[in-house]
């Protein structure tokens, strides 16, 4: 209480006002002191004289006092720090070029990498919305080339069996998607269905009503629904009463017993509002040989990674064992379920953070350098003042002060940099790859942000604090007293100053050429030969009611009617239906062997697709050899298959496939002849090499969803809508979604996503980095100009020709830009091998790309030395010996 | 003055508030006088040192200051012991009496039980 009181009484005996009143007060007292003082000497019979001397000596000096009295009036450390900030801020503003540049480069810096950062925190470090997430695991089968396949429900059923290291393992269907009859007819709603334990493995609780209960995915179960808390607030109002409501999903009832937590998401399968149960009685899970599911499994404590990878090998080698025909060459893999979900972008944001890490190192190194040049300037001000009495400690004070100033300036102002520029990348990422990332939406400043930026901040403050003392201690203080010492401070700040602009040359040539090397990438993947001429090709997937459709017969008249009606909308050229669109997902594989080959009986996983016969002429596909399917090829003619160029090769090596005969793993019993060899047609992701593929035709083997291809003579895009219309015309409750242009779905892949945003965000690193280094150049220069004025105007004077001068100037730079571009290309060989798995289509050397970066660079440094070199050729000799 | 003592750190303030009990409201000079005329001048004391000592009682709210005149009509800032002052004071002094009192015993000649 009392210390309180005496801290607020001294926090106020700060206020400038008191603090004069107090002196003036503390005077009148002193002086009343030394007055009663030497009245008592002189009745003591001193002489006046020694009177006066013996007060002022008992009382120990009038300005100690005052000192000490100071000291204790105020608060002495918060009093000078004050001081110190008043006279940085001074500092700051006579000098608004240097503080300008030096907050806006280092806020630049920081910027950049906060921004990334937070993206690299969201995606990589925050936790997921599961409990105890590190012991959630996906297993996957493996087939050869194919790492993370595709289960059947059986083997599903086998692994929960088998596995000794699982405490629940639990599956959802990749073939979700529902259609969702409402009272203006039917509409596609996203979803899937799960076995019953997925939420409790996940560890998710229902945040109204129930989780299923074991069982509830048996058949004799009647069907119920989870939905997710954006499909309670959008379709059901956000109120109680959605629980025991029935909604009617692919035409069956089913009943809604719970809304799941606002911050849950399932990032592997995407977007979902509803959430039902697997059913064995399913089609594609009666199947053995159909291949729809994916797999979330919790350890058992205990049990390592590895301990549970082990295991499923040994289950799988059992199933291998047992079912040769369908599980012959599998395996099974276990990964971490964060890997799963952010295994493709994490080598992307680590690239990232790394090119804003450099960018931060290149700000630094920048700031360094302008601290170098200011701190030059000021050094006969130092020195002037430490003669002057500033203490050592006190002159550092000052600095470190004016350096936490610059540092807090360009901290917050980088942080809000940070946030503008988060809000900026997550803005392009388009709403359907949110889905995909969906722990982006908690994109934010948070507490690990802004110590971060806080770190960078003190770094850069010790930066900032540490240059003009070294170089103001460094060489003895005296020196700088005397005048045209410019030689020796010129000099040496030449030498750093250059090694300074060297590290940034030499950092802006690895950011250079990884981003010219993810561009070209880009560039390749966009124009990667996909097997089709993408342009004026649309499609977009139509799913049906199921128990409408239910026979082969009724799947195959649809498809009649649908390719029918979509022919004659005006502007189609030609129109045909596939299992699912090219540039896709790996979705859709099968087994197959070849019929009378010894390796009969071995499994080997290829892309399969059901097509109409138009589907190649429409896609504008290359025919090898052979034929393309016949209008007239159902199930009355022989049955028939088309396979790609990578699946002649690889599995009819040396023959021609023609002729030859193939099975399904799924119907072993009937022999598919080869007709035809079409050139690959990238069914898969953009970025993968070409799979074997087989194609029969739809009406053969009808499949359960289809996807329209229209080839048009118009612009595609607006035959979209009409299709739309034109299969409501069919059927009411026919539904349409996923409609886009090819040329669209290659550039909105997820490949070329992610390859355009870091190929993006790399080259504006590399754009400022380049900015930075040639500015940085071109301070050097310049400075150094500045600096010799006087011994190029002798140079000149005594009869040098203007060549000499430029050569003069023009040595340094090209050793500036030489060594900083060698040890640039060392450094971006180093980092682009270190970036290879990012990179399609082009090697980490590429020279083109290599040369690009060095030819842009070497020009930009040629113009910002040639213009200081310039001013150094025309100084006028005797304006240059009067200047001193 | 060699073989004077100084003032221990912590009891200045205690001397100062005891002073101005006893005397009633004083100036800087008298309690500096009386404090050194009360340790028998074994104490040396640079009067300097009394105003921050006067001060930080001043700012801890033991003691409150006016202007006044002195005796020989010189203008001098009067020091008053405040209700919270006194209290300080009491507390100080009974503090105070105790410690002796133990080092006292201990210093005794004839010492206590072995």
């Amino acid at each position: 209480m009392k210390m309180l009181r005496a801290l607020v009484m001294r926090l106020t005996g700060m206020v400038p006002g008191r603090r004069r009143a107090r002196e003036r007060e503390l005077a009148a007292e002193i002086d009343g002191h030394l007055q009663m003082h030497i009245d008592d000497n002189l009745r003591a019979g001193m002489t006046p004289e020694a009177a006066r001397r013996e007060a002022l000596v008992h009382l120990g000096g009038v300005e100690a006092t005052k000192e000490a009295y100071r000291d204790r009036s105020t608060i002495p450390w918060l009093d000078h720090l004050l001081q110190d900030l008043r006279f940085a801020f001074r500092q700051l503003r006579k000098n608004p070029g240097f503080t300008c540049t030096a907050v806006f480069v280092m806020a630049l810096g920081m910027c950049a990498s906060v921004a990334i950062f937070a993206f690299v925190d969201t995606a990589l470090i925050k936790p997921l919305p599961y409990r105890d997430q590190s012991r959630l695991v996906v297993v996957a089968e493996t087939a050869p080339d194919y790492a993370r396949a595709i289960l059947s429900y059986a083997d599903f059923e086998h692994w929960k069996k088998l596995n000794h290291v699982f405490q629940s393992i639990d599956a959802y269907a990749l073939n979700g998607g529902f259609t969702l009859s409402t009272r203006t007819g039917a509409e596609p709603a996203a979803g899937t269905r799960v076995s019953a334990g997925f939420f409790r493995t996940l560890g998710v609780v229902p945040f109204l009503g129930r989780d299923f209960y074991p069982g509830e995915d048996s058949p004799a179960a009647s069907p119920t629904v989870l939905i997710s808390y954006a499909a309670w607030q959008k379709r059901f109002g956000g109120t109680n009463e959605v629980l025991g409501k029935t909604v009617t999903l692919n035409g069956s009832p089913h009943r809604i017993i719970g809304v799941l937590p606002r911050d849950f998401h399932f990032a592997l399968y995407g977007l979902a509002e509803f959430w039902s149960t697997l059913r064995s009685s399913d089609s594609c899970e009666q199947s053995p040989g159909c291949r729809n599911l994916l797999t979330v499994a919790r350890m058992r404590d205990g049990v390592s990674m590895k301990a549970a990878a082990a295991d499923m090998q040994v289950v799988a080698r059992q199933l291998q064992k047992e079912y040769p025909d369908l599980n012959g060459e599998l395996g099974a893999s276990v990964m971490p379920l964060r890997d799963a979900i952010v295994g493709d972008i994490r080598p992307i944001l680590l690239v990232m953070f790394s090119g804003a890490c450099l960018l931060l190192l290149i700000a630094g190194v920048n700031l360094t350098t302008l601290l170098f040049a200011r701190s030059d300037g000021r050094h006969r001000e130092i020195a002037v003042r430490s003669a002057l009495g500033a203490s050592s400690s006190r002159l550092f004070h000052q600095f470190a002060t004016e350096g936490l100033v610059l540092a807090a300036a360009a901290g917050s102002l980088g942080l809000a940099g940070a946030e503008w520029g988060m809000r900026l990348l997550a803005s392009i990422v388009p709403e359907d790859k949110l889905e995909g990332m969906p722990w982006l939406r908690e994109l934010g400043l948070d507490h690990r942000q802004i110590a971060f930026a806080c770190g960078i901040s003190v770094v850069a403050g010790a930066i900032f604090a540490a240059i003009p003392w070294l170089r103001v201690s460094l060489p003895s203080l005296a020196d700088g007293l005397r005048a045209g010492t410019r030689g020796s401070t010129g000099t040496m700040w030449q030498r750093v100053g250059a090694k300074l602009v060297t590290v940034q040359v030499a950092l802006a040539v690895v950011l250079m050429v990884s981003s010219g090397l993810l561009g070209k990438s880009l560039y390749l993947l966009l124009h990667v030969d996909t097997g089709m001429r993408p342009g004026h090709l649309a499609s977009a997937q139509v799913d049906w009611l199921p128990d409408r459709y239910s026979t082969d017969e009724q799947t195959v008249a649809l498809e009649r009617r649908v390719l029918h009606k979509i022919a004659a909308l005006p502007g189609v050229r030609s129109a045909a239906v596939s299992l699912t669109h090219p540039v896709g997902s790996d979705w859709g594989t099968t087994g197959f062997h070849i019929v009378g080959r010894p390796d009969q009986g071995l499994h080997h996983e290829v892309i399969s697709r059901q097509v109409s016969p138009a589907y190649f002429s429409t896609l504008g596909a290359r025919l090898i050899e052979g034929r393309y399917f016949a209008d007239t090829e159902d199930t009355s003619k022989p049955p028939v298959v088309i396979v790609n160029r990578t699946l002649a090769k690889r599995y009819f090596a040396g023959e021609d496939p023609i002729g030859k005969q193939v099975c399904y793993a799924w119907s072993p019993q009937t022999p598919r002849e080869i007709v035809g060899v079409v050139d690959d047609i990238k069914e898969g992701s953009l970025e993968n090499p070409n799979w074997p593929a087989i194609y029969t035709p739809f009406d053969q083997n009808p499949a359960g969803m289809m996807t329209v291809l229209v080839r048009t003579s118009m612009a595609e895009k607006a035959v979209l809508p009409e299709i739309t219309v034109a299969m409501h015309q069919i059927d009411r409750d026919l539904s349409v979604h996923d409609e886009t242009t090819m040329t669209q779905r290659i550039n909105d892949s997820p490949a070329a996503f992610l390859h355009r945003t870091s190929a993006w965000v790399m080259g504006s690193f590399a754009g400022i980095a380049f900015v930075l280094g040639v500015v940085g150049l071109y301070g050097v220069v310049a400075y150094s100009v500045s600096q010799r004025t006087r011994e190029i105007g002798i140079r000149i004077a005594l009869g040098a020709d203007p060549r000499s001068v430029y050569q003069l100037i023009l040595r340094e730079a090209v050793r500036v830009v030489g060594v900083g571009t060698v040890l640039g290309v060392a450094g971006a060989l180093a980092a682009s091998s270190l970036i290879r798995g990012l990179l399609f289509g082009v090697r980490p050397w590429d020279w083109p790309t290599l040369l690009t970066a060095i030819t842009a660079l070497g020009l930009a440094a040629a113009l910002a030395s040639f213009i200081p070199a310039r001013r150094a050729a025309s100084v006028d000799p005797v304006e240059a010996l009067c200047a001193e | 003055m060699g073989d004077k003592t100084d003032v221990w750190q912590g009891t200045l303030a205690l001397m100062v508030l005891k002073t101005i009990e006893t005397l009633g409201p004083l100036h800087g000079y008298g309690i500096a006088r009386r404090i050194e005329q009360t340790s028998g001048n074994l104490l040396s004391l640079n009067y300097g040192t009394l105003y921050p000592a006067l001060l930080k009682l001043e700012q801890e709210g033991a003691i409150a200051s006016e202007w006044g005149v002195s005796e020989n009509n010189r203008k001098a800032k009067f020091y008053r012991l405040t209700r919270a002052g006194r209290k300080q004071l009491d507390k100080a002094a009974l503090d105070w009496e105790q410690t002796t009192a133990i080092l006292a015993r201990f210093l005794a000649p004839s010492g206590g039980p072995a």
